[in-house]
């Protein structure tokens, strides 16, 4: 764990009633990088996410988003995450435009800035034209996009995506991954990205293995994956039967 | 990217925050004309019917803060008023819940703002939409020939945000403590016509003490009775200290319950299951 990571989960355990669903978690998000968070559903990622956005808070261990403690400070931490959700999150009878004014006000950000920030971001994922167009009225992809341009517009040193990619067709999913390494490239955010896709992480990416609430592996995809490929590793590792 | 983003308290964005859940609330109500409607026909045909029928049978008693017989129609109207905002604080309890299945809600939640700022902001919200339907309705009952004085129509203000509140509070604590959608028609059965109709909206309560001490007694310990009387007074430029001091603190306790609910560490929100 380096002092500068974007986000730091040291420790963190998490209970449902009887169920724990996650036991002694530690991972890191360095800055400026992307990190893959792969695990099959039920692996306790979205309750990671969950508990990295403070939805609820965590019942042990220390989450840090950019060396800020979750708990202790919650204002500062979470103005520096951006967070894309599993499930659609914007207002589908709003325009873009008023949506992601809406969020640039959850962030206190002035009308005047906000007008230049959602100008910016929506250049930056390729939707400068649907401003005006209502949510209803995107395609899928054009949906996440929008979804990855309000995580963005207050300009947060970390981006949590939460299977972004579920539901699209393979064109929109190869294009919201391609988004989101370019945003790393351009604008230095750093990513945690949550998914079960293995095909999604590449060779030099940075990737934690969740099963069961446990973390298996953590460290570069080509190292973990080793002369067996990711698939056959991740199979092996988690007891998981292959389709 | 920066490390040296200002967070929302040092940069005064409270009052921004604060007008964008407004502005939000505001254009969903405006984008959902259908919703409007029903707000507005539901106490209308109330009215025009219900007590056009209800005229002859139901006798009125000059009882404050009436100083004359009244028709009523005239009786019945405050009751409307807040039977508006009992709907719009459930109307806002079932989009809450909506929004909490969907994602929407998560992205409220996860605002640096303090999660009991936050619920406060979409509470008065919600109050406002509902003040602008309580007014529609009651311009259009001036035409019906209930008139209250004219300074009526202003000291009723503040009963109004406060009869809001505290049924928006109450519909907010509904909202945390339901788990999925398909549960709200529950809330309604068991909830919502109770307390309607166990009230002073439709009947006074004398008349429900003619007929039942123990129905009376509920009547006159539901907090929305205290919400119909704060209005009722109100419009007829006078207070109800008794509803006012109920009201007050209906509100304290259902808005302390509903951020007790949503707080991340100790409510209801807490022991929910994510899925991945």
């Amino acid at each position: 764990m380096r002092a500068g990571d974007a986000l730091s989960v040291e420790n963190v355990s998490h209970r449902f009633g009887k169920v724990e669903a996650l036991k002694d978690v530690t991972l890191s998000v360095p800055r400026g990088a992307f990190t893959a968070l792969l695990g099959v559903n039920g692996a306790g990622k979205t309750t990671l996410f969950s508990l990295i956005t403070r939805l609820y808070d965590n019942t042990s261990g220390v989450i840090r988003v950019a060396g800020h403690d979750l708990r202790r400070e919650p204002s500062r931490a979470l103005a520096r995450l951006g967070v894309v959700f599993q499930s659609r999150a914007l207002d589908a009878d709003l325009t873009v435009m008023q949506n992601l004014s809406y969020h640039a006000s959850l962030h206190g950000i002035p009308g005047r800035n906000a007008k230049a920030r959602i100008a910016d971001v929506l250049a930056q994922v390729d939707l400068s034209g649907k401003a005006g167009a209502r949510v209803s009225s995107l395609s899928g992809g054009q949906s996440r996009r929008a979804e990855i341009a309000r995580a963005l517009i207050h300009e947060p040193d970390l981006l949590l995506l939460d299977e972004a990619t579920v539901g699209l067709d393979v064109k929109s999913r190869a294009e919201v991954l391609a988004l989101t390494r370019r945003l790393i490239a351009e604008r230095g955010v750093s990513a945690l990205w949550a998914t079960h896709i293995m095909d999604e992480i590449q060779p030099d990416d940075a990737l934690v293995i969740l099963h069961r609430g446990q973390v298996l592996e953590r460290g570069l995809a080509a190292d973990i994956a080793g002369p067996n490929g990711l698939t056959r590793t991740f199979l092996d590792l988690t007891g998981v039967e292959a389709a | 990217m920066t490390m040296t983003a200002p967070t929302p308290k040092r940069r005064g964005g409270w009052p921004i925050a604060f007008l964008g859940i407004a502005r939000r609330e505001t254009l969903r109500f405006v984008n959902q004309r259908g919703r409007f409607l029903a707000a507005l026909v539901r106490p209308l045909v109330w009215l025009f019917i219900f007590a056009a029928g209800f005229r002859a049978v139901l006798g009125m008693s000059i009882t404050p803060p009436y100083q004359t017989y009244v028709l009523y129609e005239v009786y019945v109207t405050p009751g409307l008023c807040a039977m508006i905002q009992l709907f719009n604080g459930m109307q806002s309890s079932l989009s809450m819940v909506y929004d909490r299945e969907t994602g929407a809600m998560r992205t409220l939640l996860v605002s640096p703002f303090p999660r009991w700022f936050l619920l406060a902001s979409k509470l008065v919200a919600g109050v406002l939409v509902s003040i602008i339907q309580v007014y529609t309705f009651l311009a259009i009952a001036w035409f019906w020939d209930i008139r209250p004085p004219i300074w009526g129509y202003v000291a009723v203000l503040p009963a109004l945000i406060l009869s809001g509140l505290m049924l928006g509070a109450m519909g907010l604590f509904l909202s945390s403590a339901i788990r999925q959608l398909e549960n709200f028609a529950g809330v309604m059965n068991f909830v919502i016509f109770p307390m309607f109709f166990a009230s002073s909206a439709l009947y006074p309560l004398w008349r429900m003490r003619e007929s039942s001490v123990l129905l009376h007694d509920i009547c006159a310990v539901n907090p929305f009775t205290h919400a119909v009387e704060l209005i009722r007074f109100a419009l007829y430029l006078q207070v109800n200290w008794l509803s006012l001091a109920v009201v007050l603190g209906c509100l304290a306790g259902f808005f302390g319950a509903a951020v007790f609910m949503y707080d991340p560490a100790k409510g209801n929100w807490a022991r929910r299951k994510g899925e991945g």
